[in-house]
């Protein structure tokens, strides 16, 4: 119980230290793109529904198919509003943090190789290629108002993308035999080889220069967000990695061997 | 006296390696749980409170 109480607490305290940078960076790059993008945000009216659920409304369904939104609908108008927004960003940016903290840290606990700061940025940079360099090359980080593929083929291409070069990355870093390295590979192409989903026409609403600049600040922050979240796992694992790692406690006991 | 320090040595091995094994697994899955709710979940609150935040981190959103 020691064990996953301090391996919780290293990683509560790296993803609120990441998800906090990732918040200041955020106000300052993505969320201005992000609110002049629902400027030009044109909801459609939803096609008419084929079986309509009673009582299903609003509370359950998807945004794409959510009630019309006025154009810039989502841009705060008060104070409050405003507040009320970054809030939840800042909010859901820890639990972010946390999340990823806490799978990063399992990952360096399971590997059981000695970690410090200087090592957790390098498991960082491994992190940063498998949710957000490779993700990105199939689908680019996307404005509010962008046109897009069914929400749900994109998530499942996401996480496949994710997935496996996270697999290809531990792979490359930690596997010895040829054939489990190949097999990693393969997973962390396959997705891009079968390629991610699309929409038939990409003409969004949003104009072409908001989105490449967006695609630039969504990766910086991510970067940032990483190194941070790597270097701070790093420091708190180094101890907890030390201490599981048996094979030089068993080298140590004089009478083991 | 060795084959006791052996013995110690194997059973302290062992159980260090299932409490790594349970602290990861555990960690995990409180990672995977937290992270489908702040980037993949969908009902429209979770949504729209977690929305800027997915634009931002690249998670597919709308």
């Amino acid at each position: 119980m020691d064990l996953i109480r301090r391996l919780f607490t290293a990683a509560l305290v790296a993803g609120v230290l990441s998800g906090t940078a990732a918040s200041v960076v955020q106000q300052a790059t993505t969320v201005p793109l992000i609110l002049e993008a629902e400027k030009y945000e044109v909801v459609t009216p939803p096609p008419a529904p084929a079986v309509a659920a009673p009582g299903a409304a609003a509370a359950g369904e998807s945004h794409q198919h959510g009630p019309v939104r006025e154009v810039g609908e989502g841009v705060p108008t008060t104070l409050d509003e405003a507040m009320q927004r970054i809030g939840l960003t800042i909010a859901s940016n820890l639990l972010t943090g946390v999340a990823y903290a806490l799978l990063l840290s399992a990952a360096m606990l399971l590997a059981g190789r000695p970690v410090d700061a200087r090592r957790g940025l390098v498991w960082g940079a491994g992190g940063f290629i498998a949710v957000s360099l490779a993700p990105s090359f199939g689908l680019a980080p996307e404005l509010p108002g962008m046109a897009g593929a069914e929400l749900e083929l994109r998530q499942l291409w996401w996480l496949s993308a994710a997935a496996g070069a996270g697999a290809g990355v531990a792979a490359l870093a930690f596997a010895r035999n040829r054939l489990v390295i190949a097999a990693a590979v393969l997973a962390a192409a396959l997705p891009h080889l079968i390629g991610a989903p699309h929409p038939e026409s990409a003409e969004g609403a949003v104009p072409p220069e908001l989105a490449a600049h967006f695609v630039t600040a969504s990766l910086g922050s991510a970067a940032l967000f990483w190194a941070i979240l790597g270097a701070a796992c790093g420091w708190l694992m180094s101890g907890l990695v030390r201490e599981t790692d048996h094979r030089p406690a068993l080298r140590a006991q004089p009478g083991a061997r | 006296m060795t084959t006791h320090s052996l013995h110690t040595a194997a059973g302290s091995a062992s159980r260090s390696a299932t409490q790594t094994a349970v602290a990861a697994f555990a960690a995990i899955l409180l990672g995977s749980f937290l992270l489908y709710g702040v980037g993949f979940a969908q009902p429209q609150q979770i949504h729209d409170a977690a929305h800027d935040a997915r634009h931002s981190f690249a998670f597919p959103c709308h």
